[in-house]
Parts: C-alpha cells; sequence; structure tokens
C-alpha cells in the first residue's frame, strides 16, 4: 500500500514537467552535496597561484575569485553545507512540528489554547531578527544555526499539522479508537499521522526551500559556517567587493542559490498539486 | 389529469459525463412530461442521475457532460439547442430552482434584502426602492413574521428553515412557470421540514407555476406530488400518478422500494420480523448493466431480463413503465413477495439490566474564554436525565437536532464526561470516561458512528480494523489464526464476501462500510451497542439492509442497543422502548407501542404528525411545530416545549414545570395537561405511523 502510494506520487510528478524539471534539478543538487567535494578539480581554499581573478574558461568554468581560488570548485564543496543543513534543521522542524501539532490538534481545550499563543508568540519574531540575536551570543556554528531555524519553523509546522488533525480528530475511527481503549500515542501516530501526512510532506518541501534561502542569507551576514570553508552565501558577500573586477565569483554562487531553490519550489508546487493541498505559513 | 400542453417535456433525453477519455453515460433516454399546475415527484437513489436530470431540464450542466440524444421542450422551445445568452433569460425569471443546501446557495456577504431585491431588478427591471419592496413582500408570503428585520440580516444570521424559506422567496419573485426544487429538506429536521413542504404546496399552488420536486423521501413525494418519476441507474423505471405508483406499482424496483419503507412491528405481537430489502448495491456509471438496469438486483428477473434492455412502454396516456414482465404485474399472475419474513430468536430473552444511567448532567461552556472555564452560560446538553436499558433490548431516542441525544450517547460510552450523574454497566460502577474504563468495560459498550465514510481509519484495510479490535478487546489473547478466524466469521455475520478483509475504505460504498462498522462494534459480542443514526447517512434501499441487520445481530446475539434517530419510522421498526428528548430533557418514554399511541406529549404528537407517509390515501393531521427549537443557552422557564407547543393551556406552561405524570404502564409525560385530557383531545387524530398499509 505504502509502496504503491509512493509510486503514484512519483508518477504524478513525472506526468507534470514543471513538477519534472523541479525533481531533476533537486536530484541533482543532492548528488552535488554527496559527491560534489570529490569531483572538485582543486580543494576549497586551496589558492592557484598566479590564477587570480581569471575569468571562466574550461579550466576555471566559473573563473577564480580574488585570491585565486577555483570558483566551481568552491560552490562544489559548498553544495554540502547548504543542502545538508536545511536537511537536518527540516528534518528536526518537521519532527517537533508534527509532534507538538498532533498533541494539541487532538487534546484541543486549554493545552492547545496555550501551546498555540507560545507558538504564535514565536512566530511573531521576525527571523533574521532572532538569528542574529542568537548566533551574536552563542557564536556562529553550524549548530547555532539548526537551533535558529528549528526554532523558527516548528511553530510553523506545528500549527499546519495543527490543523490538519483537527480536521480528523471527531472522525469515527478515531472515537472508535478510544472506545478499544487504544494508548494516545497510538492515537496520535497510527491513527492521525497517516491523515495528515500530505499536509506534513507539502509543509515539508515548503520549510525545505526557506531553510535553505535562510542558510544562505546568514551566511551572506558571516553568521554561517566560517571562513575559509566555501559557504555560497558569505560567497556572495565576498565578491561584492570585486564585483567589477571578478563578476562571475558573485554571479556563480548566487544562480546556484537562485537555482536550487527555484528547483525546491517547483518540487513542492508539484506535491502540493498532487496532495491537493492549499495552505501553510511563509 | 386534463391534456393540455407541457411546460416542459423531455424527450428520449440522453446525457454523458467525460471520464479521462471515455463518455459514461448518465441518463439514458429518458422521457419527463410536467404539465401547468403540476408538482411532479423524481425520486431516485444517490447516483441514479436524479440531479443531472433536475439540472439538465434547466440547460445547466457540469463540464464535462454533455447532451448525446434527445430534446428539451420548454414553452415550445427546445431549449437543447439556445445560447447561453437565451438561457441567462430564462434562468431565474422563468425556471427556478431551490437548492438542497440554503447556506450554500446564498451569498455570505450581502444581507438577504439585498439578494432578493438584485432579482426584482434584474429580471423585473424594477428600480431600487420597488425591488426592495417586493423582496420584503415575497419574504412576507413565505411567512417569514418580520421581513423588515429579516431582510437586514446575513444568510448565517438565520436558521436552516429560515434559509430555505429565502431561497423560496427568491425562486419565486418572478411567478417562474417551472420550479425545480432539489432535495430542498433533506437538510432540515421533521418538524421544520413538515411547515416548509406545507409552505411549497400552498405557494406552488398559488403561482400557477409547476414544479419539479427531486426527493428521495417517498413520503415526501406521496404527500406532496401529482405525479411521480421513479429514476434508476439513469433511466426512468416508471412514471405514473401518485395513487397508481403508492398503490397499485407495477415496476419491481417501485414495489420493492415501497416495500423496504421501515415500518412499526406491532401487527405481529411477540415475533421479530424483518423487512424485504432489494439486494445488491446500484450499479455505478462505469457498470451500468447492458440490459435491464435493474436486473442484477430485480427479484423477478428472467433470462431476457440480462439480455435485452425493455422499451420505456405506454400504457396509457399518463402512465409508463420500463419492464419486460409489467403486464404479469399488471394482471396480478406475477407476485413480487414482499411480505415481512420472521427472524430467527436464538437468543431468548433475559431480565436484568444492561445500563443504568442515573441523572447525568453535561453543560458545555459558554461562548467566552471566560464562560469556557466557568461554564456560565454554558450549553445545558443534558439535565438531568436518567434511561435504563434491559437485556436483549433497545431503547430508541428521538428528538430534534440539538436535543441532546447525541450528547446522551457520548456520555454513555464515555467519549464526553459526564458533570454529574452515575452509570452502572451491568450492576457495577461504570467509570464515566472512556479513558478510565477498564478492558472489560470497554468490551461491554461498542458504539456505530452515523458517518460510514470516517468510521473506518482510511489507512487500515477491513482486515486490519477487525484484527486491531479483536486485539485489544478480546477477553483472552487470541493467535493470528484465532484472529483471522474470528474476523472471516464477523464478515460473514454482516453478509460481506470473505476477501473484504483485504480491502481499504475508499474501495467499498457507504452501506459496506456501516456493515464493516456493524462488524467491528459486534467484534466482542459486547452487551451494550450505542448506534448514532447508523442509517442517515444511507440510500433508502441501504437503509432497510441495515436496519434488518442490526435486527437479526441483536436476535443472535442477545445485543443490547441504544438507537438514536430522528427517523421515527427506523426507531418504530427497532426499539421496543422509547425515549423522546426536547432541549437536554425527556419528556415521553414508554414502550414503543405507548409512545406511538395516543396519549402523547404534544412534542412527540407534532414529531410523528410531521412524517410524511408513504400513501397518498393517509392525509397526517396538521400538527406544526412554528419557530425554531429556543437555544440551549437559553432555556425557556417552565415547560421548555411552551414557546412552540400547539397544545399549550395558560400561563402554568410558562411559570411552572411540568410534573411527570403516569399515564399507566411504565409510560411517562412530561406535561401540565392531565393524562385522560390529552387523550381526549388527540383520540380521533389517525397516526401517520400505525396507519400506513402499504
Amino acid at each position: 500500500m505504502l509502496l504503491n502510494q509512493v509510486l503514484g506520487v512519483v508518477r504524478q510528478l513525472i506526468r507534470r514537467p514543471q513538477s519534472l524539471i523541479g525533481s531533476l534539478m533537486v536530484i541533482v543538487f543532492m548528488l552535488l552535496a554527496i559527491f560534489g567535494s570529490s569531483l572538485a578539480p582543486h580543494r576549497f581554499d586551496e589558492i592557484i597561484r598566479g590564477a587570480a581573478r581569471l575569468a571562466p574558461s574550461a579550466d576555471y568554468p566559473f573563473g577564480t575569485d580574488t585570491l585565486g581560488r577555483d570558483v566551481f570548485s568552491r560552490i562544489l564543496w559548498g553544495a554540502r553545507e547548504i543542502i545538508l543543513l536545511p536537511t537536518i534543521t527540516t528534518f528536526l522542524s518537521v519532527a517537533f512540528g508534527s509532534a507538538i501539532g498532533l498533541l494539541i490538534g487532538y487534546y484541543g481545550g486549554l493545552l492547545d489554547n496555550v501551546v498555540s499563543r507560545i507558538l504564535d508568540s514565536l512566530l511573531a519574531i521576525p527571523a533574521l531578527v532572532l538569528a542574529l540575536v542568537m548566533l551574536g551570543t552563542i557564536g556562529p556554528s553550524p549548530v547555532g544555526i539548526i537551533i535558529v531555524i528549528v526554532l523558527l519553523y516548528t511553530p510553523i509546522v506545528a500549527r499546519v499539522v495543527r490543523s490538519a488533525a483537527l480536521n480528523v480528530r471527531s472522525a469515527g475511527y478515531i472515537e472508535a479508537a478510544r472506545l478499544r481503549g487504544e494508548s494516545t500515542l497510538f492515537i496520535l501516530f497510527r491513527e492521525i499521522l497517516p491523515s495528515v501526512l500530505p499536509a506534513l510532506i507539502v509543509e515539508a518541501s515548503l520549510r525545505f526551500s526557506y531553510a535553505i534561502f535562510l542558510t544562505a542569507s546568514l551566511g551572506f551576514l558571516g553568521l554561517g559556517v566560517q571562513p575559509p570553508s566555501p559557504d555560497w552565501g558569505r560567497m556572495v558577500n565576498e565578491a561584492r567587493g570585486s564585483f567589477a573586477q571578478t563578476p562571475w565569483a558573485l554571479w556563480a554562487p548566487s544562480a546556484a542559490i537562485a537555482l536550487l531553490i527555484i528547483g525546491v519550489n517547483l518540487l513542492s508546487d508539484g506535491l502540493r498539486r498532487i496532495f491537493r493541498y492549499e495552505g501553510g505559513l511563509g | 389529469m386534463t391534456q393540455t400542453t407541457p411546460i416542459i417535456e423531455a424527450r428520449a433525453l440522453s446525457i454523458e459525463y467525460k471520464f479521462g477519455r471515455v463518455w459514461l453515460n448518465a441518463l439514458h433516454d429518458v422521457n419527463l412530461t410536467i404539465y401547468p399546475n403540476e408538482i411532479h415527484g423524481l425520486v431516485g437513489e444517490s447516483g441514479s442521475g436524479k440531479s443531472t436530470l433536475a439540472l439538465a431540464l434547466m440547460r445547466y450542466m457540469a463540464g464535462n457532460a454533455r447532451i448525446s440524444g434527445g430534446t428539451i421542450v420548454f414553452d415550445g422551445v427546445d431549449i437543447t439547442r439556445t445560447t447561453p445568452t437565451e438561457m441567462r433569460a430564462i434562468w431565474g425569471s422563468k425556471i427556478a430552482l431551490v437548492p438542497q443546501d440554503a447556506l450554500a446557495s446564498l451569498n455570505p456577504s450581502y444581507t438577504i434584502g439585498e439578494q432578493i431585491a438584485e432579482i426584482g431588478r434584474l429580471h423585473l427591471s424594477l428600480d431600487a426602492r420597488t425591488a426592495w419592496a417586493c423582496g420584503i413582500d415575497m419574504l412576507r408570503r413565505v411567512k417569514i413574521a418580520d421581513p423588515e428585520a429579516v431582510a437586514a440580516r446575513y444568510p448565517h444570521q438565520l436558521s436552516g428553515g429560515m434559509q430555505q424559506r429565502v431561497t423560496i422567496a427568491m425562486a419565486l419573485t418572478t411567478k417562474p412557470r417551472l420550479l425545480i426544487l432539489d432535495e430542498p429538506t433533506t437538510a432540515l429536521d421533521v418538524t421544520t421540514q413538515a411547515v416548509i413542504v406545507d409552505l411549497f404546496r400552498e405557494l406552488i399552488r398559488e403561482n400557477d407555476a409547476a414544479a419539479l420536486y427531486v426527493s428521495h423521501d417517498l413520503g415526501l413525494i406521496a404527500q406532496l406530488c401529482d405525479r411521480v418519476t421513479v429514476l434508476y441507474g439513469g433511466e426512468v423505471m416508471a412514471s405514473a400518478s401518485i395513487e397508481n405508483v403508492f398503490k397499485h406499482p407495477i415496476h419491481p424496483y417501485t414495489i420493492s422500494l415501497l416495500a423496504s419503507l421501515p415500518r412499526p412491528v406491532n401487527p405481529t405481537h411477540g415475533m421479530e420480523t424483518r423487512l424485504p430489502t432489494i439486494e445488491g448495491v446500484a450499479p455505478s456509471l462505469a457498470d451500468r448493466p447492458k440490459a435491464c438496469v435493474f436486473a442484477p438486483r430485480c427479484p423477478a428477473a428472467i433470462a431476457i431480463c440480462h439480455t435485452e434492455k425493455p422499451p420505456l412502454e405506454q400504457i396509457n396516456a399518463e402512465r409508463t413503465v420500463r419492464c419486460h414482465r409489467w403486464r404479469e404485474i399488471a394482471d396480478c399472475t406475477l407476485v413480487i413477495d414482499t411480505a415481512p419474513k420472521l427472524i430467527e430468536m436464538s437468543a431468548p430473552p433475559e431480565a436484568g439490566m444492561v445500563l443504568d444511567a442515573d441523572h447525568l448532567e453535561k453543560t458545555f461552556g459558554g461562548e467566552s474564554m471566560f464562560g469556557r472555564l466557568t461554564k456560565r452560560n454554558g450549553v445545558h446538553a443534558v439535565d438531568d436525565v436518567s434511561v435504563h436499558i434491559n437485556r436483549r433490548s433497545t431503547l430508541g431516542l428521538v428528538g430534534e437536532s440539538g436535543s441532546g441525544k447525541t450528547t446522551l450517547a457520548r456520555l454513555i460510552v464515555g467519549l464526553e464526561a459526564t458533570d454529574d450523574g452515575n452509570l452502572h454497566l451491568l450492576n457495577a460502577p461504570l467509570n464515566a470516561a472512556v479513558d478510565a474504563r477498564s478492558r472489560d468495560e470497554l468490551r461491554q459498550i461498542q458504539m456505530i458512528f452515523q458517518n460510514p465514510n470516517d468510521a473506518m481509519n482510511p489507512f487500515m484495510s477491513v482486515g486490519e480494523t477487525l484484527a486491531r479490535t479483536l486485539k485489544r478487546l478480546s477477553s483472552q489473547p487470541m493467535t493470528t489464526a484465532q484472529i483471522d478466524a474470528r474476523v472471516a466469521e464477523l464478515l460473514e455475520s454482516v453478509r460481506l464476501p470473505m476477501d473484504y478483509a483485504a480491502r481499504y475504505p475508499t474501495e467499498l460504498s457507504g452501506g459496506e462500510k456501516q456493515r464493516v462498522a456493524i462488524a467491528r462494534a459486534f467484534a466482542t459480542t459486547p452487551a451494550l451497542i450505542v448506534a448514532d443514526e447508523p442509517t442517515s447517512a444511507l440510500d433508502v434501499s441501504v437503509q432497510s439492509v441495515i436496519l434488518n441487520l442490526l435486527k437479526d445481530l441483536r436476535g443472535q446475539h442477545g445485543t443490547s442497543y441504544l438507537f438514536i434517530s430522528h427517523d421515527l419510522k427506523a426507531v418504530a421498526y427497532l426499539a421496543d422502548w422509547i425515549a423522546v428528548m426536547y432541549l437536554g430533557e425527556i419528556v415521553e418514554e414508554g414502550t414503543s407501542e405507548h409512545v406511538y399511541t395516543m396519549p402523547s406529549h404534544p412534542y412527540t404528537e407534532a414529531l410523528i404528525s410531521a412524517i410524511p407517509v408513504p400513501d397518498p390515501t393517509i392525509k397526517s393531521k396538521q400538527i406544526r411545530l412554528h419557530g425554531d427549537p429556543p437555544s440551549a443557552r437559553n432555556i425557556p422557564t417552565g415547560c421548555r416545549f411552551h414557546t412552540r407547543c400547539p397544545r399549550k393551556i395558560g400561563a402554568i406552561c410558562e411559570t411552572d414545570v411540568p410534573p411527570y405524570r403516569d399515564a399507566g404502564g411504565e409510560h411517562f409525560i412530561r406535561c401540565h395537561i392531565p393524562v385522560e385530557e390529552l387523550a381526549r383531545l388527540q383520540q380521533d387524530s389517525p397516526n401517520p405511523i400505525l396507519d400506513a398499509q402499504i
């Protein structure tokens, strides 16, 4: 049953050109994240003698930067960070968010009222402000980024799951489960979770694309992974000063970020159509 | 009926829907004629094409539908060939629609007055002021007491009955030649339905209009219509005058459908009977039989029925039928057996109580956050209610929506916690909340839910659902083989094939899902099963199957039921003890014979009177409850029913709480009028439940 459903979703994704392109783009980036560093002709921090500020060529497809590092290699190396961090944050926020959402959606009442208000107040904090304050105090690190983004996205996932769970909490099969004395855990994860899965999958794909964006932004602000590691966001920032001499050093990481986000969004949009799910928060 | 020119006439009409790349026939060779001043009933089960036909008569079709043959002549013009612009001039002015869901068809962002006035401006070219006045006048004509006030309100501020009045007023504003009513009372309470149907009858006659009344309720059709067309599988099975269809039906489908209507069982004292049913399920659009569409379920089908499609034959000026064997049925050489069958009673009755519920109380919180916490100004849903259910007996619980009957059921199964009161199961105290109940207690009380579509987890197969219940609730641990054997046994007991264990809920019809829900409730043979409107979401022919099944299983296992329904006929068929609820209080209780015969509480009397009898020769007495039930937030003083009571005797009803009078034989009535007086007042009224003979 589950395998068939997965195959069905894949089939529908392939049928629609936009979704197919999005899926392929995401797959390519995923492969880059895994194999990128071994495919790269140079190390990310290797300064090639006499090769500073070279325009794109057969040797250096994306040119070199002011220090003489190969931009193409740096992009390949950097793929891991920009994909791995959002993957972890998406996974964690979906896990925490769905647990909280299922719980408050199922119980309702006072618990729901209190927790929902806490989630609302978390949602009210501007993302970048929270990130700046937190990473400023605990110091920029991958773990810090993960904590910040999970803190920001868990409430959003929780609200989506909560509203999906609210729709099924009074269904006959939930009440039948209570009447045969099922534990709350069984009801939450075996009875309710499968019905909210479509909403959850769409929301997860959305969160992933936003997490990429936020990770890149934090990198740009210098709060991401510290130099000399090749963070796409920081590459954009570093190349900004020498845009006149090495525009390719700015264009390449910007285009990489843009393409990745476009790919994820196309895939997310395709999933949304398949599951006929409208909603979610920005 | 005199033969004049019909208002609308559909000839050999066929309509197809496109699914993927194929066109499927939704309506095949349909003839329908409506004359001036006629109310024409259209009966059919879901999927029979009755809504498609009703809307097609207005040339209003879904995007994937097309007319593949035939003509529709309205007022001398073939409207299958008109342009959309020409149709717009007809819609709303010459043909008007009263929809099923009034709230959905009213625009939520305009007031009632603005919406009615718009029709006057658009179709009658009135200026704004006259249009408004005309709208107010229309509201007055549909008997809305304070039309100016209602005109200023928004749709959601009105009750369902009032909303439906507004759509009728809108439909009648332009004095249309033809009114199409698509199940306009299905969503309403039986008491409100009675009032609205009276209004239809009066207004349609008054306006010299013709009407097509679509319904699945044969009783309603019998009481309201002049002629009726029976649709099955997209084809006309029979069409005739009301008297002919109900008194001398000649099509096997009509005969079986009428016979399957639930009726009380008291003529067969002590014997349990079951309703004659139509076997099988209605075919879906994709797999309709090529020959006679009804043949696979027909009790009189012979070889030719499965090979050749019968023609739609014109018997006389007013009667058509589509059946190979109608002649045999008409001259009584073929009799379709519709006599109720006796039920096997393997479990003899037994004394003792299954459930005692004493002085149950439940209040839901008020509107504000503070109100929720303090329960001030809350909804007093169940107020000091006591019910007792004997072993092997059935308590029927009836009342309008909002009477608290579902809350009472949920208190008993423990899905809601009681605020006060005691529950005893098999003479042992029972925990109020389901989470606190032991496995033994859980095993003894199970429930059948109203909506078959969400009764089963869509991600669990039928077998998994049943197995899980057995695993959780069986008294001793069962092996996998034992569980599989028991699942097969359960499926057989609800008459489903064994291979259904591997099916998922989406692969089942509504009736089949409800059978699985019944199998689940019976999995560990509980002492009490609470059934909350188990048949109200099902088609007429399926309802009788489910009612029979409940009765059979009761006979086999000696299970007691708490059977909740707004359908008094279904309750009369199944229950031997009945409690009538109004605004959280029981106003009358007794054996079903006592409750359905006079004297009754005036509320029960009105409920019974509101039932449309599927017999056009019986005109039920006109006791109508006007107004809507008061909000349970704001319960009237004295007798709760005094605001609507047709037999109110005076100030005492408003100030004093009425006594719970003993009418003899454990029959109790909560009323200020003495029992003898009630009996005298009600003596000459016919009883639509007991008198109907079909």
